[in-house]
């Protein structure tokens, strides 16, 4: 059934809508401490990351910060989906 | 169970929460206010700590020791401002001995400063501030990288 491949679905076009917070150091060298941020379907941590990093004052995140999805901690590869939180941790200072 | 305190934290309330009979060993960390670093004269700090995170992250810590020893495990973390000498964190293990309190009491403590998302401000006596980062300071060593 050559129909059946009109109706492939089209991933790309799919937006996956991340609230990403940010803190202490981070927070004050972007002058804000929570964004929204749409992403493409399948985007990751890493993505999300890079749309900050481009942001003004973003560029003093470091390239490989820790992160924590849906609060536990996240590699730069793991994958976002709708709804998710994001955050940015700045070396911990805890204890 | 709350882990983040606004308000002074209680040592002996936290001893009683994990104390019985049948744990003889009971061994405590406190984590006080310096008042200096990097040979700088501190004034004060005012901790700040990614809430629902800490909260989630020092019941895991707690629970992993708890799954590793056989004890009870207690612990607290202070936010907002505190002055020099305030206890910034407590750890109370309790178990039968004291080995497995003392392994418990310190594998915690080194879960909390390598996972918990709290950071610290340091205030000096110039007026000025500054985020500490633990992975620069001198005299401290980097922590290793953290992965999930």
């Amino acid at each position: 059934m050559q129909i059946a491949s009109t109706y492939m679905p089209a991933p790309t076009t799919q937006i996956v809508n991340v609230r990403v917070l940010l803190f202490a150091s981070y927070a004050d060298r972007l002058g804000l401490d929570s964004l929204r941020v749409a992403l493409p379907a399948l985007a990751t941590v890493g993505d999300a990351l890079d749309h900050v990093r481009a942001l003004p004052g973003g560029d003093q995140i470091p390239p490989k910060p820790l992160c924590a999805v849906n609060l536990a901690h996240a590699d730069l590869d793991t994958r976002l989906t709708e709804g998710d939180e994001l955050a940015l941790l700045p070396p911990l200072a805890g204890g | 169970m709350t882990y983040l305190s606004q308000s002074a934290l209680d040592l002996a309330a936290l001893i009683a929460r994990v104390q019985s009979p049948a744990r003889g060993g009971i061994a405590t960390f406190l984590g006080q206010v310096r008042d200096h670093h990097g040979g700088r004269a501190v004034q004060r700090l005012e901790y700040s700590a990614y809430g629902p995170m800490a909260e989630e992250e020092c019941a895991r810590i707690a629970a992993e020791a708890e799954a590793r020893w056989p004890v009870r495990v207690a612990l607290g973390h202070r936010i907002g401002r505190l002055e020099i000498g305030d206890a910034a964190v407590v750890i109370v293990a309790a178990g039968a001995h004291r080995d497995e309190a003392f392994a418990a009491c310190r594998f915690v403590i080194e879960e909390v400063k390598r996972r918990v998302p709290v950071w610290k401000k340091e205030f000096y006596a110039d007026g000025s501030s500054v985020w500490v980062d633990p992975t620069r300071s001198a005299g401290e060593t980097r922590d290793e990288a953290l992965r999930p």
